[in-house]
This record gives C-alpha cells, structure tokens and sequence, in this order.
C-alpha cells in the first residue's frame, strides 16, 4: 500500500473520504461559485457593459467641450488683453478664456456654477430662480400632456368603434403628423392673448395640440392589436362591446400607450419652451432662452438649457418607472 | 411600419366580421358585378348622390353668404345644420361601402377625408363669414386664400430661404453625419455601447433650444438655421441606423460568413439593404424635424425673409391671413417633403413586406 499523503490520512478508509466529499460537495460549488463571482477589477469587465463606455465617451465630450472653449473664446480673450495694453503668457490665455462674462461657449464649469448659483442659491419664488422658470414651463407641459394625451385616447377610441371616424378622420391624423404644426404657436398665443387667455391656459392648448397626435395614432394602433382569435373568443364568451373593450382592447393597447406618451411628454415640454417664446420673455425657460439671446448671456442660455434637459429626462424616465409599475401589476416578468 | 400596421389593423377588422362578410359573400356568389351585393352599391350611390346635393347646395349658399356676409336669417344656418345632417350620413354611407376592387377602394379611401376636409373647410368659411368673426382672431378660408394668391412673390422667397437654403442643407449634412456616425459605431463596438445610450437621451431632450446659440455662432442668416437642423437630425438617422444595421437574421450573417464574405461585404451587400427601412424611417422623421427647426430657429433672429421670420412678424402686425398662408405654405412643403421621400422607400425597398400590397 502506497504511503498516504497527510491530507488523506485523516480519513480512515477510502470510502469515507468519498462520502465525506459526497456529502459536501454542494458547498464545495458554493465554494467555487462564490470565488468565480468575486467582483475582478479589470479594464475588460468595465468596458464590457454600457456604463464604462458611455462614461468614457461622457469624458471625452467634456475633454471637447473644453478644447473648443480654448479655442472660440480665444480672439476676444486676446482683444481684450491688447485693449488693456497687458502682456500675456499662454497659460494665462487659456485661464482667460474660462473666465469671460459672455464667452462664445461657456466652459461646463460656468455652466455648472451659474447653475448653482440660480437653482440653489436663489430664493425659489425670485425671479431670478431657474427653478421658478422651470416650474412655471413645467406646470403648462404637464397641463398639456394630460390634457391633450385624455384627448388623444378619447379620439383613438371613436376612430376604432366609429367607422366613419376612421376614414374620415384619421388619414387627417396621419397626414398633419407631417406638417411642422409648432409653426403656429406664435398665433395661437397672440390670437388667444387678444381675446384675454394669457399665461399658463395658452401655452398648455400648443402642448396638448401637439400631444394628441401621437397618442391617438398609436392608440388607435393599440386598440387594434387584439389578435383575431382574442375577439373571436371574447365573442364567443357573447362579451358586450364595453367588456371588450375594458378586457382585451385596454390592455393590450397599454404598452403603445406608455410608448406614446414618453414620445409626447417631450414634444409637450419643447410645446411650452417655443410656446414661451412670442410673449416676449416674462417667465419660463423658453423665456430665458429668449432673454439670453437678446442680451448676449450665453451661460444663462447654456443653464436653460440644462434644465430644460434635465426636466425632459426626468419626465421620460417617471413615465418609464410608471410604465413598469402598471405591467408588474399585469404580471408581467 | 405604419402602413403593414394598418394592413393588419385591416386584416384583424375583416377577420373580426369574417362571419357575416363570409356568409354575404357566401349568399351572394350568383351575382354577377365584382362579388358585390348589390344593396352595398345601393348604399354608395346613396351616399354619394347624397354628398353631391351638398356640394352643389352648399356652393350656392357660399354665393349666398358673400352677397349678404353678416346678414344672413335664421333659415340660413338652419340649412346648414341640414347639410350637416346630409354629410353625416352621406360620408358614413360611402364609409360602410367596401369593395375587393382595388383602384375602387382606394378611390374611396380617398373620397371620404376629402369629403370631410371640405365639410371642416365651408364650416369654418361659413362660422366665420356669418357670424363677423373678426380676421385678427381667425381669417374664413377665402381670406387666407386671396392672400396666398396675392402675396405668392413673398411666400416663394421665403420658401427658398427656408426650405431650399436652411431646411435641405441641414437636412443633408444632418442624415449624412448620422449615417457614417452609425458605420463608425459599428465598426468599433466600444463606440456603439458608448453612443447610444447617449443617443437615446438626447433624442428625448428639447434639442430646439441650442437655436439661439446657433444664431449666435453662426449669424441670423441660414447657415444657423441649417445648424439646429443637423443637430435636431443627426440623432434619429444614428440610432436607427445603428438598430437597422443589427436588425440582420443570425442565419444570414452565418451565410455570409460561411461565404467567407469580408466585413464590408457583409455591410453592403446584406446589413445595408436589411437597414433601408429603418433609414428611411429616419429619413420621414427628419423631413418633419427639419422643418421645425428651421421655422423655430428663425424665430431668434432671421435677416427679413423666410417663414419663421414672416410668422413671428406678421402676427406681431396682426396679419393673421399672411400668417395662415405661411402656415398652409409649410404644410404643404412638409407633405410634399415627406411625400417624397416615402416614394423613394417604396422605390428603394420595394422588396420588403410593409412595400407589397
């Protein structure tokens, strides 16, 4: 008999050593599972998702973004170096350029700070609040959205049960889906200001306008996705036409809805920013856009539009974490 | 997309009265004209004959109106509900007709919106003509046209500053930066799972609102606006591009590689044409996405011509007919725009299923 090895030799026989491995073996794949999971810090494993590479590509944006400050706000930093009559080095060129009230690009640092400055450390009423002009654009996008989304689900339901609705109707859906309709929210602001609508009631009627489009279309798209045998089995079920609706139409018609209204949310918020525009710069972030504009403030524009960009992502992203709430409660996985 | 969702949409209507359509047809079979029972043709001419007395009809009491515009009685506008009452039925009776006559079909699914296009039309004229409604709030359509009609030389210099500078060079640089941003990103897969994430994100964002800092980069004329439009077009051309080119069968690109095809012969000659769809789904996007821009863009700062421009003046001046017939100028180079460009998809991409019917 060969001469055991000091690990072997604390099993009596051979056949307990078997069983003892037996027995354990699930905790051994535990064992080899768990050190297989252990998170492994390499470059491979954080470029392999999505996350590593949109942030590489968010930096190099940002290494952009700066070089493009250097370079466009160059000529006037130097302008303004020989008015003063003033010496410079290079490095003092390039800090200059980062600093310029009115630059031609703002650095994303000036960006940020004026964001700072006009969301955090101004008074929330003031009017020089960002957050003041978001909400005021906020309350007409959301006043439009619901609105204008009631409309367009109302409408889809008389085009899928009217038959004369449908074809006369919706080839006009389809078809001023096509023409720039934000072309005339100009008129609608001062047709509606001349007769003494003003303030939130206008700007929310261009939201809704251009929600209703895409809702209708793709409710109408929805109500319709019932496959034959569904209907034939509703039918043989001798469902009334409500039941067939609030049991099979409603709900496979919900996930176009929620599609619908993450396309619609967005164009209700660009509805309210150009809807701002016309009055003339009172409040809003349109209204700040157009103010920036005039008077040459690009990072107070730059700001705006930060903010209007956040309030857009927000507004999609509620709609998406709604949008899964209501299908986890269907069932879905 | 749209139109194979409304072939099916069709398809799932006439399954659901597949019974008595069926059986009608069933019954009918000895009939002679198009496997038609003859009361649906009854029912046709019913509803046309019924629009055509409208037509006529209500021609005459157009006539009527412009001779005594903001005096006509009470017997006016009850005739008017009566021909309301005629439209109603006439339209949903020529609705109801259908036929396997192709052309006949298609006539008809043309007649109805038209029908109902010019009901809206001499409502609108008739309300605002009868009643007096003043032209600063909302101009009768004979308004709109006589100044449409008047003021062409005007509209047509702000349609090429717009459309023909702004709009298409724009849309050109835009869709094409996109397209070799999309074949960049897929022949690097970092790029792509880097850009399109943020691609996503931005598409959702109010792009129009980089319009003043593009009037303040690149001047009030159109070189600016030609800019929104790029930005606002490059977005929807990337992503759909990116998802058309992955839109490929595994089974094909298998083929291909069993071929011992390279990889750009692989791209031309399978993922390209695979992707045309989803191009071109990005182009029709885009033809209305340009058109904003450019018009909403302009309302920053323009020199003196172009639609934008003319919109934000005139209704400053409470020109409101100028500002409609600007409107009815975009509308029209939007569809025309549009138009085109869905009769190259069908030109280019005659082969795929949404094409053939």
């Amino acid at each position: 008999m060969p001469e055991k090895s000091p690990f072997f030799r604390q099993f009596r026989t051979a056949r307990e050593f078997v069983t003892i491995v037996h027995d354990n073996v699930h905790v051994m794949n535990q064992i080899t599972i768990n050190t297989s999971y252990t998170p492994l810090v390499s470059w491979q494993r954080l470029m392999a998702g999505s996350a590593g590479p949109v942030t590489v590509m968010v930096i190099i944006l940002i290494v952009i973004w700066y070089i493009a400050v250097i370079f466009m706000n160059t000529p006037w930093q130097i302008d303004k170096f020989k008015r003063a009559h003033q010496q410079w080095t290079t490095w003092e060129l390039v800090q200059g350029t980062m600093q310029q009230r009115r630059p031609v690009i703002p650095a994303p640092h000036q960006v940020l700070v004026e964001l700072y400055k006009t969301v955090v450390q101004k008074n929330v009423t003031s009017r020089r609040s960002l957050v003041y002009h978001s909400a005021v654009t906020l309350s007409s996008t959301l006043l439009g959205f619901l609105t204008g989304g009631l409309l367009g689900i109302f409408l889809a339901v008389g085009i899928v049960h009217v038959k004369s609705l449908d074809k006369s109707l919706m080839p006009w859906i389809i078809a001023s889906q096509t023409i720039p309709i934000l072309a005339i929210a100009p008129m609608v602001i001062v047709v509606l200001g001349a007769i003494g609508l003003k303030g939130l009631i206008p700007k929310s009627i261009i939201s809704m306008y251009l929600c209703f489009f895409p809702v209708a279309i793709s409710m109408v798209k929805g109500l319709r996705s019932p496959d034959p045998l569904q209907l034939d089995l509703m039918r043989t079920f001798s469902a009334s036409k409500s039941q067939v609706f609030f049991k099979l139409r409603w709900q496979s018609a919900l996930p176009y809805l929620f599609t619908s209204l993450k396309v619609s949310v967005a164009i209700s918020l660009v509805g309210a920013i150009v809807a701002e525009l016309p009055t003339g710069a009172q409040a809003g972030l349109g209204s700040r856009l157009l103010a920036g504009s005039y008077y040459g403030q690009t990072v107070q524009i730059w700001a705006a539009l930060v903010a209007a960009s956040v309030l857009a992502a927000g507004l999609v992203s509620l709609i998406g974490v709604v949008e899964r709430v209501v299908f986890k409660r269907m069932g879905a996985h | 997309m749209k139109k194979s969702a409304s072939k099916q949409l069709s398809l799932a209507t006439t399954a659901m009265d597949g019974a008595s359509t069926g059986f009608a047809g069933a019954t009918n079979r000895s009939a002679p004209v198009l496997g038609q029972p003859p009361r649906m043709f009854l029912g046709l001419g019913r509803g046309l004959l019924l629009l055509g007395m409208v037509l006529v009809a209500a021609g005459y009491s157009l006539v009527y109106l412009h001779q005594h515009p903001g005096a006509v009685a009470i017997g006016f506008w009850l005739s008017v509900l009566l021909f309301w009452a005629m439209t109603w039925i006439g339209i949903n009776a020529v609705a109801e007709f259908e036929t396997l006559h192709k052309n006949l079909q298609r006539l008809i699914d043309v007649l109805v919106p038209l029908c109902f296009g010019m009901w809206i039309l001499y409502l609108w004229e008739v309300i605002t003509v009868g009643f007096g409604v003043p032209k600063v709030l909302l101009p009768a359509p004979s308004d709109i046209a006589l100044r449409l009609v008047s003021s062409l030389d005007i509209l047509r210099k702000d349609f090429y500053q717009t459309f023909a500078k702004a709009v298409l060079s724009g849309y050109i640089m835009g869709c094409g930066a996109g397209f070799l941003t999309a074949i960049l990103a897929d022949r690097f897969d970092f790029l792509r799972r880097g850009l399109l994430p943020l691609g996503n994100l931005v598409s959702a964002l109010p792009i129009i609102g980089v319009a003043p800092i593009m009037v303040m980069w690149f001047g009030f004329d159109w070189q600016s606006k030609a800019a929104v439009v790029v930005i606002m077009t490059f977005f929807p051309m990337l992503i759909n591009t990116v998802t058309g080119l992955n839109a490929v069968a595994t089974m094909e690109r298998d083929l291909m590689y069993s071929y011992g095809a390279s990889y750009n012969q692989t791209l031309l000659k399978l993922r390209l044409p695979t992707a045309l769809p989803f191009l071109f789904d990005a182009l029709k996007i885009n033809s209305t996405l340009a058109m904003i821009g450019a018009i909403v863009a302009e309302f920053f700062g323009t020199p003196i011509v172009g639609m934008g421009f003319r919109i934000s003046t005139e209704v400053g001046r409470m020109n409101i007919d100028m500002v409609w017939a600007e409107i009815v100028v975009a509308a029209l180079a939007g569809s025309a725009f549009y138009g085109i460009t869905a009769l190259l998809e069908r030109y280019f991409t005659f082969w795929h299923p949404a094409q053939r019917h």
